[in-house]
């Protein structure tokens, strides 16, 4: 009896937290939050980019942590925007001594290609992050996650409050596998907060505080139709080549972004949709108001959700039925199940750089410094039927298709069709896609020419200079090294 | 025969427009060095254009350079850096009589003959653009062998005419029928002037529509969203299309067989009917129409 009575106590204290029951998570302060979490120096700690510009909670975090004397820590943020400027000072005092995201920009992106880290930045995927998470490789142990409303015991969503951003795709994942989870909001409501995202039987601790985030910065207003001819032509261009590139059918599934090149494509195939009398299954990813239009008019049945782009996208995910938040592995994690960017038909894609191998670098500038995302970028392109990418053909005075990109994002062996102002170019690897147009008068012309074309105009730039030191590793989807990131030369 | 449907303004002094004008497939481009270029950017905005003409491949956009009048202190400089820049055309501004042409055409011929340029192959537009251009219109159509085409400008003209422009246009209606009427009896392009509010496309819309039924060939436009609002409107009819191909089927079978006289569906084709269906044909090319499957549709009833 006693041997069984010590293996039973021995059993229970394994499986139950000590401190049971806890029927309050709220404390008074972060600090408060960060001394129970017991996170120490060198531990990895998470944030999502959901309030993007607007996020005030990274650097409030990280204030108490650098006040608390914290050192070495690994910071795990879905990405990292231009309000998180003042990391750069925490790096420099060695409160930081890691990054991992999808992307920086900003002066702190500035700082990381000048080198201020001595560990390289990590850059991952959308889904390449929810693979690593799930996998064991990126072990977080405490996240910090923001949320615009959650209720004493920790359920929490995105769309409530003064400081809603819409889905916290992003978040859920951290919020199930990280050791401890800490969520901060500006808005504490009455229990039970239903629906909710982020589930209370995660949720360690409750930080209340007044703002987590500048709505400004949160989310753009409407994102108005572009009246930029150049913009209009290419997204002509693109709606294009998906009526007719086979991929276009009733029922299909499309991804398209936020750039106004992209939002403009929604318009137009909004116009197909019409004349051709189909409707579209769902939408996926990034949701901006024109796809809540489209939803709303029963153009496109179903809407899942990752991230909100704008106030017409937050709106309906708190309104509509079949408006759906989905977290990031649902949406990208390779190394799941199922995930929904293999089910998507149509993606279209942004790109800084793409070259004649149809490699794309939307990471580092023409001047090799870091100011832009991995995103979901790799995630869609090879998930989807049909991948394009819109771009203008020459940006200021550089060359948007050159020989070789500076950052590998997304392997060209996934990049089907590159529609710029002066014209098209078909992957060669899709000569399906290829018979298909030819006939649809569109500018065809192979990448090679499109970059002869820019090259007449611009001429080929010197190639820029890096020092030896990386500051950077692109890591793909899966988990393979694809590229590095040099610090920049001054 | 070349189509002038459009004929799209780009501000001579705008390197990023001037960089790639011809992505908006207008039929023509029109580098302005006149009104849009201030006194004091006259200069860099014509080498800009001499530079963007030498290097960048248009393809087949026609090229026109709108200049600086001959009596004005910078016409006879963009005479002579624009033959060697080689446009397809030079359109000069505020033509009021048949020596304005005449002036111009002989210029050109001298500066042709210094740079090597091969004489006469500039061609010539005239902008008329007062109540005496109008008066002249037929003068100054057969003025020169160079001249291409007539292109009316409004502003200019209702200011002349101490009025103003309105919607419906009564107060351009002569002009522009004078306008046609000495373009078509000379054999040359008629081209009607801009519209200015781009915010109002169906306003535009109308207007366009309205100089299609006059009879002008096309539209000077000011910016590139309103190059496929005017070509949607040239672009011919199914039923129109599908006329004009068997007109043209019948002539061919017709000179094959040597035969004289041609009908089609009991009416006799003559060559006014065949010029006009193959008008019809290349503005359907143009406007991107699928050909090959109105063909098929044809061919399976």
């Amino acid at each position: 009896m006693k041997g069984h009575l010590k293996t039973l106590l021995w059993y229970v204290s394994k499986r139950v937290p000590e401190d049971l029951p806890r029927l309050n998570k709220i404390v008074d302060s972060i600090e408060q939050a960060v001394l129970k979490s017991g996170l120490q120096d060198g531990m990895t700690i998470s944030f999502h980019h959901h309030l993007r510009n607007g996020d005030m909670v990274l650097n409030m975090v990280m204030d108490v942590i650098a006040n608390l004397g914290l050192k070495d820590l690994t910071i795990a943020s879905s990405s990292l925007t231009g309000a998180h400027t003042p990391l750069i000072k925490h790096i420099e005092k060695g409160v930081v001594r890691r990054l991992i995201c999808s992307g920086i920009r900003g002066e702190l992106a500035e700082a990381v290609s000048h080198g201020v880290l001595d560990t390289p930045v990590l850059f991952h995927s959308h889904g390449g992050r929810a693979r690593m998470i799930e996998a064991g490789e990126l072990q977080i142990d405490v996240a910090f996650l923001a949320v615009p409303s959650c209720d004493v015991y920790g359920n929490a969503n995105g769309y409530t409050g003064p400081s809603a951003c819409g889905s916290l795709g992003y978040a859920k994942v951290d919020a199930v596998h990280a050791a401890k989870v800490v969520l901060i909001t500006d808005n504490l409501v009455e229990y039970p907060n239903t629906p909710f995202s982020i589930h209370q039987d995660h949720v360690d601790l409750i930080v209340p505080v007044d703002q987590i985030g500048d709505p400004q910065g949160i989310s753009a207003g409407a994102l108005r139709m572009t009246r930029n001819p150049r913009d209009i032509l290419i997204a002509q261009y693109a709606s294009h080549v998906i009526e007719h590139s086979g991929y276009m059918e009733d029922g299909f599934s499309i991804q398209t972004g936020s750039g106004s090149i992209s939002l403009a494509v929604t318009q137009f195939l909004r116009d197909v949709m019409l004349r051709k009398n189909f409707t579209a299954s769902f939408a996926l990813g990034g949701v901006t108001g024109n796809i809540v239009t489209l939803h709303e008019e029963g153009l496109i049945k179903r809407i899942l959700d990752v991230q909100s782009f704008d106030q017409e996208a937050i709106r309906s995910i708190a309104e509509n039925r079949y408006h759906t938040e989905i977290d990031a592995s649902y949406y990208a994690n390779p190394h799941n199940k199922g995930c929904a960017t293999n089910k998507i038909n149509v993606v279209v894609l942004s790109a800084m750089e793409i070259d004649t191998n149809f490699n794309v670098n939307v990471l580092t500038g023409s001047d090799g410094v870091i100011r832009g995302a991995s995103g979901g970028h790799s995630d869609t392109a090879i998930g989807s039927g049909i991948s394009i990418v819109v771009a203008p053909l020459i940006r200021g005075r550089t060359a948007t298709v050159v020989e070789s990109v500076d950052t590998i994002i997304t392997p060209g062996e996934t990049v089907d069709v590159l529609v710029t102002d002066h014209g098209v170019a078909v992957n060669p690897k899709r000569r399906d896609i290829y018979d298909r147009l030819k006939t649809k008068h569109l500018p065809l012309y192979s990448i090679e020419q499109l970059k002869q074309k820019a090259e007449k105009v611009t001429g080929v730039p010197e190639p820029v200079q890096f020092e030896d030191k990386i500051v950077g590793v692109v890591e793909y989807r899966d988990g393979t090294i694809i590229d590095v990131v040099y610090q920049v030369k001054d | 025969m070349k189509l002038r449907r459009t004929m799209l303004y780009v501000p001579g002094n705008n390197p990023n427009m001037v960089k790639d004008a011809h992505i908006y497939r207008s039929d023509s481009v029109m580098f302005d060095l006149e009104d849009s270029v201030s006194v004091r950017e006259k200069d860099s905005a014509r080498l800009l254009i001499f530079h963007a003409l030498r290097c960048i491949d248009y393809e087949t956009t026609e090229t026109v350079v709108r200049i600086n009048g001959l009596d004005t202190p910078f016409g006879r400089d963009d005479v002579e850096a624009m033959v060697r820049a080689r446009p397809d055309i030079i359109r000069l501004p505020k033509t009021e009589k048949p020596e304005d042409i005449q002036k111009i055409d002989q210029r050109l011929t001298e500066v042709e003959g210094q740079a090597g340029v091969e004489i006469g192959s500039i061609k010539l537009f005239a902008a008329i653009e007062s109540a005496r251009g109008v008066v002249n219109a037929y003068r100054i159509a057969t003025s020169s062998e160079r001249l291409v085409g007539i292109a009316f400008g409004a502003e200019d003209f209702v200011t002349n005419m101490h009025t103003s422009r309105s919607k419906p246009g009564t107060e351009l209606f002569t002009a522009r029928q004078e306008i046609l009427l000495a373009a078509r009896a000379a054999g040359l392009h008629a081209v009607d002037t801009v519209f200015a509010d781009v915010s109002d496309d169906e306003g535009f819309r109308e207007e366009v529509e309205l100089i299609k039924n006059m009879g002008f060939d096309g539209k000077s436009v000011i910016n590139p969203r309103q190059v496929g609002i005017v070509h949607s409107i040239y672009m011919p009819s199914v039923v129109e299309i599908k006329t004009a191909r068997r007109i043209i089927r019948a002539i061919e079978r017709a000179e094959q067989e040597g035969s004289g006289v041609v009908a089609v569906n009991g009416k006799m084709i003559d060559k006014p009917v065949v010029d006009r269906a193959r008008h019809t044909l290349d503005l359907a090319q143009a406007s991107g129409i699928y050909l090959d499957e109105i063909e098929e549709e044809e061919i399976n009833g």
